[in-house]
């Protein structure tokens, strides 16, 4: 198993005609990944066509739904439009919805997150890379890739990695294929202050998870879902964690690329990040050049 | 983004926030045109507040040796004598840093009689992803310092947003601040409008510090906003024309703008070690790896997803301009984007700039033997990392080597 999408996971893409919904969409059916429909308002009717493969385009998520059994939705449409895209894969009772697009407005995404109160759906992002659970096949081929996290650098296996940045989620996958160690699910939960799911929220998933072995936890200043995080680690974890807060340099105030990337007041620093990492146990790779080495040194 | 004093509370005012009757001015012949309206409509005493994003004003020290860039001042010829100390001058305060700012603007208003002072902020919750509305009865202070000495004092209001902030919400604060009558219901209505001005602007924050019981000459008292400080969510921007034609350029970083023009997120900092990375989170890891290994990064650059020749470019021209600078750290992870594409740019631009700095080069992903090839053969001298690790020690080296 893995977590969240296994490589038979129906997918539809919601802004699959625009170029950045479409690139990635080709990648992923390249990649392997089920790409059953795309949403497009307007073009329904119309057929996305990639190598030979045709995937239907639908006027609304519902009715993609229907006719092809998507469970899950990748989400590529503009900031302006994000938020209603989100929730009408919410309101159709989507199994997971996967926000891609950075750039959502703060007052956007909290109105979703209270819309999406006793809702089934579960959302990943906004502003992430994604997920990918890596396939069998070469260069991981075969798996199921939401997003725009390169595929070819996955392998098959036993780490699961979760991270708030999509290049360091990238480094750390890297680093663990290079080492010849596999992941289960790698997990982008995103950049911006809101988001649908959690650091916690994943590594419970990852700890329930019989195929994961070990879990890298990459985090960053501002907030504190880190520390949320490593106190139920402390309580609850059964698998090793290694981890890795960017940003120990960064001045305060002063917002680091990701919207949410702020040390503000004196809370967020990745000192304290560190700290409550360190208090549970979770191994702390001194650079981010050593984070899939804490992880096996831990393994071992 | 973050706008000045005079307009946030121009914000405020629009939402029925009372605040100090003033007017902001950039000449002298304005200033003793609001002062001449102030002490006109009887007001005994006027406050001459320099306009700069940063706070510690009142204590800070302008270039010239001029002390304080907020003065309490008794007449019109006073009024105009400090702003002619204040505008045009550079002022250093605690959060300026030693370069300081330069003050243009000034905010000239009436200052009542304070008679008690208190705290009140609107800020996002990111625990619950809700609004908060904060308040305290200790104004005046940092509300990080009254969260630790005295948490019992700082009242908390969630808000739902499928309803927004309900009266009886603004009723509990006004309570809170131990009321009655007439301040009471001032105190409701002003929560509310506060809140209505964090929600409607999209704010990120709004920080009233202090809130005043003020006392008109006739003994009158009422509520004022008497400081007020607002950033506002970037990507709420573009639905807000109006709070977009408030951005003041003069209060960002040269630099800092060059570099949005081309789409690239820059922050400079006071190290000597340029950076030039892809992505955010590896922005700020190649930073840490460079302090790691006994260095100091010169700034924060991140070029994106799909950076193209030209931004490279545009990165390299920006970061040359920056003096301190004695070497270059440039870490791509290239997932989706072609390396070599990014080699060929930096080659390009290594040709334009005539870079005579050390460059180090760590290249990863897609295509990257292509990239590095590139690299090899343009004759350049390009110092090649194999992991950030590797790459940062070199470029650290590099500069202790010259």
């Amino acid at each position: 198993m893995s977590i969240l999408v296994q490589p038979d996971t129906r997918v539809l893409v919601q802004g699959i005609t625009g170029s950045f919904g479409a690139r990635h969409a080709q990648l992923s059916i390249d990649y392997g990944s089920r790409i059953v429909a795309g949403v497009t308002p307007g073009k329904g009717g119309q057929w996305f066509e990639h190598n030979g493969n045709k995937v239907p385009i639908f006027d609304t998520v519902p009715e993609a739904i229907r006719q092809t059994g998507a469970t899950t939705s990748a989400v590529f449409v503009p900031p302006p439009f994000a938020a209603d895209a989100i929730l009408e894969g919410v309101n159709a009772d989507l199994e997971l919805v996967v926000a891609i697009t950075e750039g959502i407005p703060v007052r956007d995404m909290i109105q979703v997150k209270r819309a999406m109160e006793g809702k089934k759906t579960r959302l990943i992002g906004p502003n992430c890379p994604g997920i990918v659970t890596p396939g069998p096949g070469k260069d991981s081929f075969g798996g199921c890739r939401i997003g725009i996290a390169p595929g070819y650098i996955h392998k098959k296996g036993n780490v699961g990695v979760v991270s708030r940045s999509g290049t360091l989620t990238y480094e750390a996958v890297w680093q663990l294929t290079c080492r010849g160690v596999g992941q289960s699910t790698c997990v982008g939960i995103g950049g911006d202050p809101v988001n649908g799911t959690t650091h916690l929220d994943v590594i419970k998933l990852f700890n329930d998870d019989p195929e994961t072995q070990g879990i890298i936890m990459i985090g960053e200043i501002g907030g504190s879902a880190e520390e949320e995080a490593a106190e139920w680690i402390k309580q609850h974890g059964k698998k090793p964690v290694a981890g890795f807060i960017a940003g120990a340099t960064a001045p305060p105030g002063r917002r680091m690329g990701h919207a949410g990337a702020i040390v503000s007041g004196g809370k967020g620093t990745a000192a304290a990040k560190i700290a409550a990492f360190k208090e549970a146990g979770i191994g702390v790779a001194p650079t981010p050049s050593e984070m899939a080495d804490t992880l096996l040194r831990m393994m071992r | 983004m973050n706008i000045h004093e005079y307009q946030a509370k121009q914000l405020l005012k629009q939402y029925g926030v009372s605040v100090p009757a003033g007017e902001p001015c950039t000449t002298l012949d304005q200033a003793r045109a609001i002062a001449d309206k102030i002490f006109g409509a009887g007001h005994p005493v006027a406050v001459v507040k320099s306009q700069i994003h940063a706070g510690g004003r009142g204590k800070g020290t302008f270039k010239t040796g001029f002390q304080g860039g907020v003065k309490l001042a008794r007449s019109v010829d006073e009024v105009v004598s400090f702003a002619s100390s204040m505008l045009g001058q550079v002022l250093v305060t605690k959060q300026t840093g030693p370069e300081g700012r330069k003050v243009q603007t000034l905010l000239i208003a009436a200052a009542e009689t304070i008679k008690k002072e208190f705290y009140l902020a609107v800020l996002l919750d990111r625990v619950n992803s809700r609004p908060l509305v904060m308040a305290s009865t200790e104004g005046g202070m940092e509300i990080e310092e009254v969260a630790a000495k005295t948490p019992e004092k700082i009242l908390k209001q969630w808000i739902d947003p499928s309803v927004g902030m309900m009266p009886y919400q603004a009723r509990q604060i006004g309570s809170g601040f131990g009321l009655k009558g007439e301040l009471f219901n001032a105190a409701v209505k002003l929560v509310l409008g506060v809140y209505k001005t964090w929600w409607e602007c999209d704010a990120s924050m709004v920080e009233i510090n202090p809130l005043c019981i003020i006392e008109t000459p006739d003994g009158k008292q009422s509520l004022s906003a008497v400081d007020a400080k607002i950033s506002l969510d970037d990507n709420a921007l573009y639905r807000h024309a109006d709070i977009q034609a408030m951005r003041d350029l003069n209060e960002e970083a040269p630099l800092e703008i060059e570099a949005s023009k081309f789409n690239l997120n820059y922050i400079k900092l006071d190290g000597n070690i340029a950076c030039l990375v892809n992505g955010a989170g590896l922005a700020m890891a190649t930073m840490d790896i460079i302090q790691h290994f006994g260095g100091s990064p010169a700034n924060f650059l991140d070029v994106g997803g799909g950076a193209s020749k030209e931004q490279v470019t545009a990165a390299f021209k920006i970061i040359l301009q920056d003096p301190n600078v004695k070497a270059i750290f440039v870490n791509i992870f290239g997932g989706i984007m072609d390396c070599n594409v990014i080699a060929t740019g930096i080659v390009a631009a290594v040709k334009e700039t005539g870079l005579r700095l050390p460059l180090v080069v760590r290249l990863e992903g897609n295509n990257v033997q292509a990239g590095k090839k590139t690299l090899t053969e343009s004759g350049l001298t390009i110092i090649g990392g194999d992991s950030m690790a590797d790459a940062a020690q070199k470029v650290v080296q590099a500069i202790a080597a010259r």
